[in-house]
């Protein structure tokens, strides 16, 4: 009788029904969070480990090509969000509309490529993307009479090469984030606004972007975390972590170099650390600006 | 009751998508060498290997069990065929190898993990040469000194590739697959072509190339007769450190400094190469090459279109061409590499691969024995030159007509002339010899991303600059 008691405790039941996700949170998150913290103050050698302070710290301050892989990663980060959020929310509007025919054809091709193994389409863009004449983006400037341009390496182009397998990839990822928002939005209010003579436009403006937004800030947190680890398309791409004047270098493949091809664990660590806090301030200060830690107003 | 059952059904659930998220973690994208120096050889067989694991045991069940990884699926049939043999031979020793191949990436992280950790590692383990400073910092707590299982073989090896698996403490930790000696190719069918000379012309020619300002005489000659801006002698790298390794092997420079030494990058040999190689490329007798190295499906693209007809590669580059260049058949001539100035150094060991033997093993003496043998013996060294297209390190095989003149080994029928003859040529004292110490990853990769960069996509880039700035990076490391 004592084992029904307990679960009928609406004390306890509520602890019961969390435990698994406690458990996996504290075992695979926070304890590698702590330990991570702790490493960064590390330097972790083969046979022994010192205890070293800040020296991390200080010298990841120095260091220029961490800057240059936080400032790649910011911009990529920045133009993912410009790009994958405003597109993937009008396609999604007109999934929803009358408009498109045969909509689970395009749905399904947009959404194929998040099913690819980034291995194979990162490959395939770099011989897409590739310097040779024979690249595919090379045959097309050349079919305008350009000639051959030098993709990947150059800053400008490649981001772009960066930002079109971003797109390729994840539009229709964010598309089907959006479809299901719009789904939850009663179809009375549409009728409502019909009734008031609203336009498409001002329907969409007034009710579907207002009721659209607690999907547009799920898809705005995890889209600059995302865009902030970024690392596989960079490696795929440049076939590796070097990059020329490390244009595709990001902050976790900055952290990959230092922790897994130089085995410095502790600066690499500490790189990883303040990837934590950059995500960590950015998605606060959206989430506050987003007023999603006000209380529900009645 | 309902209520119960409900409950029970959501504990079921969470607890499965609790061991589910166990096992979705995203894997670890497989590395395949980058273009730094001491990476590429890695490169098109890691990436073969890395979409799956095969694991494959061979050898008597019966036998000593031994537990090995590799990231290149035909090193592990080189295995295989080896103990099968050693089988044969000490029957009162046989052994049974599980070999596993992973991704080089993956493969490289778990063998450091598991060391570290202290279990898990296997006996016998490949190790990237780029990847070796890592492994062997763990000296002989982490890895078992190969010196009294190959010192039967030492006097014939090749000293400098032995030296390249050498521990801090002067011990040998690693076994050695390939010599890696650079050598020069040359499309000897292109250049007759456009010279309008026979092949036996153009080969004297290129027999009477002895320093870098006849191999320049050689070219213009060469784009004289060819009349055509668009094509070029050679391609120079922005993505790989073989020219600037043979340079200093052909000074005897090493930038690492070696163990006991600090980096020093500014060194005459380089800079000789790269201002060499800026002017190359200001007056069109060199390009850049494609996607930044030769070894890369750009580069043989390149090769095939006769853009360019030489380049210095290592030996182990003739399987590129037997794999991805098979219509070059018969056109290619190896030859000796050009020189600074008349008596030096004229090669280099490029890339390769060092197996260890770990602690860990629970039968360090066989495993030890019998990877010496597989890698260093007369029978191993004929089966990694068959087999994996290799120019081996002991050199009492490359008089050997077995090995040298045999016209069934495809590399021996690809080539105008055998590659042991020119190995032969360069003798194993002319080869260089560039230390893989703990600095070597940061030179590589700060050369490879910057330096070659700046100064070969700009020619009049200052090079004196620009190693400064490689040593200021470098400095901030060491």
């Amino acid at each position: 009788m004592k084992g029904k008691n307990f679960l009928y405790s609406q004390k306890v039941a509520p602890y019961v029904f969390v435990l698994p996700f406690i458990l996996s949170f504290a075992f695979f998150w926070v304890y590698p969070l702590i330990t991570a913290f702790t490493m960064s103050f590390q330097d972790i050698g083969a046979i022994k480990t010192d205890w070293v302070g800040f020296a991390n710290y200080t010298k990841l301050l120095k260091d220029k090509v961490f800057m240059i892989a936080v400032a790649n990663s910011t911009k990529y980060m920045f133009f993912t969000l410009v790009l994958l959020i405003p597109f993937p929310m009008l396609f999604a509007v007109l999934m929803d509309s009358n408009i498109v025919k045969a909509k689970g054809v395009w749905k399904a091709v947009l959404y194929m490529p998040a099913l690819t193994s980034v291995v194979i389409s990162g490959t395939l863009f770099r011989l897409m993307f590739s310097e040779y004449k024979t690249g595919q983006m090379n045959l097309i400037t050349q079919a305008f009479g350009l000639g051959t341009y030098k993709w990947l390496k150059n800053g400008w182009s490649g981001m772009l090469a960066l930002l079109v397998l971003a797109c390729w990839r994840w539009t229709g990822v964010n598309m089907l984030y959006f479809i299901s928002g719009l789904k939850s939005i009663d179809s009375s209010l549409y009728e409502a606004a019909d009734i008031d003579g609203a336009s498409p436009v001002q329907k969409f403006l007034y009710v579907t972007l207002p009721l659209l937004k607690p999907t547009t800030i799920y898809v705005l947190t995890i889209s600059v975390y995302a865009g902030l680890s970024m690392f596989l398309e960079s490696y795929m791409l440049w076939a590796g972590n070097s990059s020329p004047n490390n244009i595709g270098l990001t902050i976790v493949g900055y952290l990959y170099k230092r922790g897994i091809e130089k085995n410095d664990m502790g600066y690499a660590c500490a790189v990883g650390v303040v990837l934590l806090i950059v995500a960590l301030i950015i998605n606060f200060a959206q989430l506050i600006l987003n007023g999603t830690f006000k209380k529900e107003e009645d | 009751m309902k209520k119960k059952l409900i409950s029970s059904i959501m504990s079921v659930a969470m607890a499965a998508s609790l061991l589910a998220g166990c096992g979705s973690a995203s894997g670890t994208p497989e590395s395949t060498g980058s273009s730094d120096g001491g990476n590429t050889e890695a490169t098109e067989s890691g990436e073969a290997a890395a979409e799956e694991t095969p694991n494959s045991t061979f050898g008597d069940a019966n036998g000593t069990h031994l537990e090995m990884w590799t990231f290149v699926e035909l090193h592990g049939q080189h295995y295989q065929d080896m103990a099968e043999i050693w089988n044969e031979q000490n029957p009162d020793r046989t052994i049974e190898i599980t070999c596993t191949t992973y991704p080089y990436g993956d493969m490289h992280t778990k063998l450091l993990t598991s060391l570290e950790a202290g279990t898990g590692a296997p006996d016998i383990c490949d190790v990237e040469v780029g990847q070796f400073p890592n492994v062997v910092a763990g000296l002989d707590q982490w890895l078992v000194p190969l010196d009294d299982y190959a010192k039967d073989y030492m006097p014939t090896m090749v000293p400098a590739r032995m030296q390249t698996y050498q521990g801090e403490d002067g011990h040998y930790y690693g076994a050695p697959y390939h010599v890696g000696a650079a050598a020069m190719y040359y499309n000897v069918a292109a250049m007759s072509e456009a010279m309008g000379l026979s092949q036996e012309d153009v080969i004297a020619k290129i027999d009477g190339v002895k320093t870098w300002s006849d191999y320049e005489t050689l070219g213009k000659e060469y784009l004289t007769a060819l009349g055509d801006d668009s094509k070029h002698f050679t391609s120079v790298d922005t993505g790989g450190t073989d020219w600037l390794w043979l340079a200093m092997a052909e000074y005897g420079d090493d930038w690492t400094g070696g163990f006991d030494n600090p980096a020093n990058c500014k060194l005459e040999s380089v800079s000789k190469m790269l201002k060499m190689q800026q002017g190359w490329l200001k007056d069109g007798f060199a390009e850049i090459s494609p996607d930044g190295h030769v070894d890369c499906e750009a580069g043989f693209q390149n090769i095939m279109d006769r853009n360019i007809v030489s380049f210095p590669k290592a030996l182990w580059y003739m399987s590129r061409f037997t794999n991805y260049m098979p219509e070059e058949k018969g056109n290619w001539y190896i030859a000796k590499c050009p020189v600074f100035e008349d008596g030096q150094k004229c090669s280099v060991g490029i890339g390769g691969t060092g197996t260890v033997v770990t602690q860990q093993s629970q039968n360090k003496e066989l495993a030890a024995e019998f990877l010496c043998w597989a890698k260093m013996s007369d029978e191993g060294e004929q089966h990694i030159w068959d087999k994996l297209g290799f120019d081996v390190c002991n050199t009492a095989m490359w008089t050997k007509d077995s090995i040298a003149h045999d016209d069934n080994n495809q590399y021996n029928a690809f080539f105008i002339n055998y590659p042991y003859d020119v190995l032969n040529d360069i003798g194993m004292d002319n080869i260089g010899k560039i230390s893989v110490v703990k600095i070597s990853p940061t030179i590589n990769e700060y050369v490879c991303t910057t330096t070659l960069n700046q100064v070969l996509e700009d020619p009049d880039y200052s090079v004196d600059d620009s190693l400064q700035e490689l040593q200021d990076a470098v400095d901030m490391e060491q």
